[in-house]
């Protein structure tokens, strides 16, 4: 069959590319765009491993279609950092030591980022809830919290 | 000369006629596997390859020098890995 | 030289990891991240049968597919012979191995490999799978342990004669082997009791569930080369198996060792890797492979699940005077589960007379486990540490002061024989009991548990290089894969003995063809072992350094003093000079003797042991059989922590996959043999919403065996979670929960028994 055209802005940049019609758009991030960021850790929407923004909603890029992205604005784990400059939420990551092998991290980032757009001033509970579609098996949870409330104090401008 | 325990969760008492401690002459974990090997054939091979030696309370695995020491407590267990 | 009583700068810091800019941005290269110019994607056919025999593999269809470049199965690998080796959690026999990698005459368990292709897509590679056509002759199978050692059980291996047993057993069975440990006379023990209690419990197989899926990308050129790029926790036990299973030499195989997306012990082994060496021979283009979660699920080690029961007899003021515990561990498929570190943890906290300990391992139509934290420990302690709950109720004591009655000290004699040194169990003790959790009071309607744990350690192989840069900055490279922060501690332990800045220092992993031997990253021993090595070879640059800053001055070196990462004259009598930091002894290197660099490997011996004690409350909906945490602290001996952070990091993750052991983690299987529920949806891994915080407590008893006083801190603390989870529930509802795990449906029906 033959691929389709579709026309996406991600990360800021207009993007164009061809997919097949069945092709997840995780794939097409990973093996036509070549954007690593986003991983595969379940395929069936379980581990948000693959977290996007899309149009302003936090969706598994495993659970949608290469095609649907058609006219979408995408934001990726790529495009989080403005340049070498880490985003607060990036950061923060780093200072409470919020992973370990790192491999959820990317869409943890993502999906925090999409809380805190959402949700400037989540509590504990708003949090946990929000980030529990994403499978962190490392760390517990602990310091991945700690650094999404700091994040957040720092966006707010409270904390520094 | 040392004696040697060896762990009754060896897995090797078949080798020994359930003997569990002996005396032997060795002074290196080396020199142990050669002998126990020589009175008890099998039993060098399978302490080489699946066994570990403790002595005074310290795990040893693969190592033909650590020193065996009159006095020391030394005992042969199964080796250990991990996760 | 030992640095424990030293005055620290870097260890025991928190600076950012090296690799974390990497890791938080996307850019890190996990194992299925890269590509390479004409690569194939590889997929593996699996067996939808428990147990059936292979009458005939036709692959004709798939290969004549456009699109398709190979087709494999065991025909096209060496048939290996029987050879036990040591491996990850146990011995491990290489014939096995192979045929876990791909079966060959039978298939033991649903989702076990039987082919494989390599096509242009995974579209083209998933319809040349279907087009496969796999004759099988489907046999009885067995999943549970107890039914997998009754009489009449369908039987896996014709040459299965149980070892440990006098005199040898001249019927195969499924019994493995058998493993006795005894110390004292355990009968006259509980003769002398005042008390004896016994029960028994039950554990089902959890899967380590890393969130990255095992992948590789293999390219074998045309003049027999291979390189392989994987993630494992082990890129010479890579190297090393696949060698093995296609008769290949090592020094034809390079590993790259990708990102990790955690192990656990669950990549301690090989599924993929030789399967994508076999297709980019055939083919003779590069293939990548990369397994589903359900393959995972179906097709990767979990660990044991188990039937224990446990038997402890006491005097009336507490002293346990005699333990008994039969353990029966499920292997999977093949030989192997990690019996002999169950037979020896459970008891190896206390300080117990008469010992008497047996032990099974049995093969059952289920994938082979394979290593998993602190491998078989965990089953132990939820059997050992829920009964001596249930013997402090009994004796009206309070279960800390029963357990610190009995406890381990140096000086304890083992029922598995080396007596216990250097242990900090007695710290861990007082530890919690001056902790605010353990003295705050109760809220209403919450139960509280308190539950201990013990893993051995291990040092073995490992090889660290340490290079100055020609600007004076420092690289360090081991070959030991990072799987949760071990290039900070590597370079924190190196600053440290160079005296600079942690900045100065970057730690790499190196590959296979370009450090010596590494052994693998697991048994808690990569802070240890490795850390020794990166130490000592910091510690020879300074060495060469000192000699270097000698030459440039014309004096002794022994005249050299190095502090601060700076050569200064040692006295007065050495002369005048400025000191000479880093930098400028990296310009002057070609000019005093070339490169200062060094590489030292080592067998680490002494890794200290560790303890950990958890506590642990919770609320249980009457209604629904829910369990919430509501507060969770873990205490741990970690010797010495050269990065905080990620040593509290080892606590809260196991002390999270022990919660999920004991609330939610199951396989479940069909009435044909199949595993129901091989994704994250239905296999429930803890979220972040089921936890609480969970304060790690770091008790610091320097390991004297280490430079810094490290002792391994990884496996502990997913040993006492199921235990503290069920004293908490226990606590809380009155009900003993001995079967695992304790979802909503059985503390249902345990509330209705008890009525």
């Amino acid at each position: 069959m033959a691929k389709q055209y579709v026309s996406a802005t991600i990360n800021g940049e207009q993007s164009e590319f061809l997919c097949e019609t069945q092709q997840s758009m995780l794939d097409v991030l990973r093996d036509v765009i070549g954007l690593t960021g986003a991983k595969e850790g379940c395929g069936s929407g379980d581990c948000g491993a693959c977290s996007i923004i899309l149009d302003g909603r936090l969706v598994c890029s495993c659970l949608m279609l290469g095609v649907e992205a058609n006219g979408t604005t995408i934001t990726t784990i790529e495009g989080i950092a403005q340049g070498d400059k880490l985003h607060p939420i990036q950061q923060k990551f780093l200072e409470h030591a919020a992973l370990q092998c790192g491999f959820c991290t990317p869409g943890l980032i993502v999906a925090t980022k999409a809380l805190l757009d959402e949700n400037p001033n989540p509590t504990e509970t708003e949090a946990r809830y929000w980030l529990a579609g994403n499978l962190c098996r490392c760390t517990g949870y602990d310091k991945v919290i700690r650094a999404v409330m700091d994040a957040a104090a720092v966006m707010r401008g409270e904390a520094a | 000369m040392p004696t040697v325990v060896l762990s009754s969760g060896s897995g090797a008492l078949h080798l020994t006629g359930g003997v569990t401690e002996f005396e032997v002459e060795a002074t290196t974990f080396r020199r142990l596997v050669l002998e126990l090997e020589q009175r008890f054939p099998g039993l060098g091979k399978q302490v080489e390859e699946g066994m570990a030696v403790a002595i005074d309370g310290e795990i040893f695995q693969d190592a033909y020098s650590a020193q065996l020491r009159p006095g020391s407590e030394i005992v042969l267990i199964p080796k250990i890995g991990g996760g | 030289m030992n640095y424990i009583d030293s005055s620290l700068k870097v260890v025991g810091t928190r600076p950012l990891r090296p690799d974390g800019v990497d890791k938080v941005t996307g850019r890190a290269l996990y194992s299925a991240d890269t590509r390479a110019a004409g690569m194939l994607w590889g997929k593996i056919l699996r067996s939808p049968h428990a147990h059936a025999r292979i009458v005939k593999i036709d692959t004709s269809k798939a290969e004549a597919m456009a699109g398709v470049y190979a087709v494999c199965s065991a025909a096209d690998f060496p048939d290996i012979p029987s050879e036990e080796a040591f491996v990850g959690e146990g011995p491990m026999n290489f014939r096995d191995l192979a045929q876990n990698v791909m079966a060959r005459g039978k298939v033991l368990y649903e989702g076990h490999a039987v082919a494989a292709v390599a096509a242009s897509t995974p579209a083209v590679a998933d319809a040349a799978l279907a087009a496969i056509e796999v004759t099988y002759d489907v046999l009885p199978y067995v999943i549970d342990v107890e039914d997998a050692m009754a009489a009449d059980a369908p039987v896996l291996h014709d040459d299965m004669f149980t070892a440990g047993v006098d005199p040898k057993p001249t019927k195969a069975s499924n019994i493995a082997k058998v493993v006795k440990f005894k110390k004292g006379d355990v009968e006259a023990g509980f003769a002398a009791a005042d008390v004896i209690i016994e029960d028994s419990y039950t554990t089902q197989p959890v899967h380590q569930a890393y969130i990255e899926p095992h992948a590789c990308l293999a390219t074998c050129a045309a003049d027999g080369q291979v390189t392989i790029h994987a993630s494992s926790q082990g890129h010479f036990m890579i190297r090393a198996y696949t060698a093995k299973l296609l008769g290949m030499d090592m020094s034809n195989i390079r590993v790259n060792p990708a990102e990790i997306g955690g192990g656990f012990g669950g990549k301690t082994l090989i599924y993929i890797e030789p399967v994508a060496v076999k297709l980019s021979q055939k083919s003779g283009r590069p293939v990548k492979i990369q397994m589903s979660r359900e393959d995972v699920f179906r097709g990767t080690g979990p660990t044991s699940g188990a039937s224990v029961t446990v038997k402890l007899g006491a005097k009336k003021d507490g002293t346990i005077v005699a333990a008994q515990t039969v353990l029966k561990f499920q292997a999977g498929a093949f030989a192997g589960s990690p019996i002999n570190p169950g037979c020896m943890c459970g008891f190896a906290l206390y300080d117990i007379e008469n010992i008497d300990v047996l032990g099974y391992d049995v093969v059952s139509n289920r994938p082979k486990v394979a290593a998993y934290r602190a491998p078989g420990a965990p089953i132990a302690s939820f059997a050992v540490e829920s009964l001596i709950d249930d013997l402090a109720s009994k004796l009206g004591m309070d279960p800390l002061t029963l357990r610190q009655k009995n406890m381990a000290k140096n000086g304890t004699k083992t029922h598995y024989g080396p007596t216990h040194q250097n242990i900090g169990f007695e710290q861990v003790l007082a530890a919690v009991q001056t902790h605010p959790h353990w003295k705050s009071a109760l809220p209403a309607g919450q139960g509280r548990g308190l539950a201990c744990g013990f893993w051995f350690n291990i040092g073995g192989e490992s090889t660290a290089t340490v290079h100055i840069n020609e600007d004076g900055s420092v690289t360090v490279a081991t070959g030991s894969p990072d799987i949760g922060g071990s290039r900070a501690s590597m370079g924190m332990m190196v600053a440290e003995v160079l005296g600079v800045d942690i900045s100065m220092v970057k730690a790499t992993i190196a590959d296979t063809a370009s450090i010596g031997f590494t052994h693998l990253t697991g048994g808690s021993r990569v802070t240890f072992a490795t850390g020794m090595a990166a130490t000592q070879a910091a510690e020879k640059v300074v060495d060469e350094l000192k000699k270097r800053a000698a030459m440039i001055w014309e004096i002794q070196p022994d005249a050299v003093e190095w502090r601060d990462g700076k050569a200064f004259p040692a006295g007065s009598n050495a002369g005048g000079f400025e000191p000479l930091d880093l930098a400028e002894l990296a310009l002057k290197a070609a000019r005093t003797g070339g490169p200062v660099n060094a590489e030292v490997s080592v067998n680490a011996q002494g890794a200290g042991a560790g303890f950990g004690a958890h506590i642990c409350d919770v609320s249980v909906d009457k209604e629904t059989g829910h369990v919430k945490i509501e507060r969770y602290t873990a205490i741990q001996d970690v010797g010495k922590a050269i990065h905080p952070s990620y040593v509290e990091g080892q606590i809260q993750g196991g002390a999270a996959q022990g919660i999920g052991w004991a609330l939610s983690e199951e396989y479940i299987y069909s009435n044909k043999g199949q595993m129901d529920n091989p994704g994250f949806l239905d296999y429930r891994c803890p979220v972040a919403s089921d936890l609480p915080m969970i304060e790690a407590v770091l008790v610091e008893v320097p390991n004297p065996r280490h430079p810094f006083g490290v002792r391994g801190v990884g496996e502990v603390p997913i040993v006492p979670p199921m235990a503290a989870v069920a004293n908490a529930i226990k606590g809380a509802t009155g009900l003993r929960m001995p079967d695992l795990p304790m979802t909503p449906p059985k503390i249902r029906a345990a509330f209705d028994a008890a009525g």
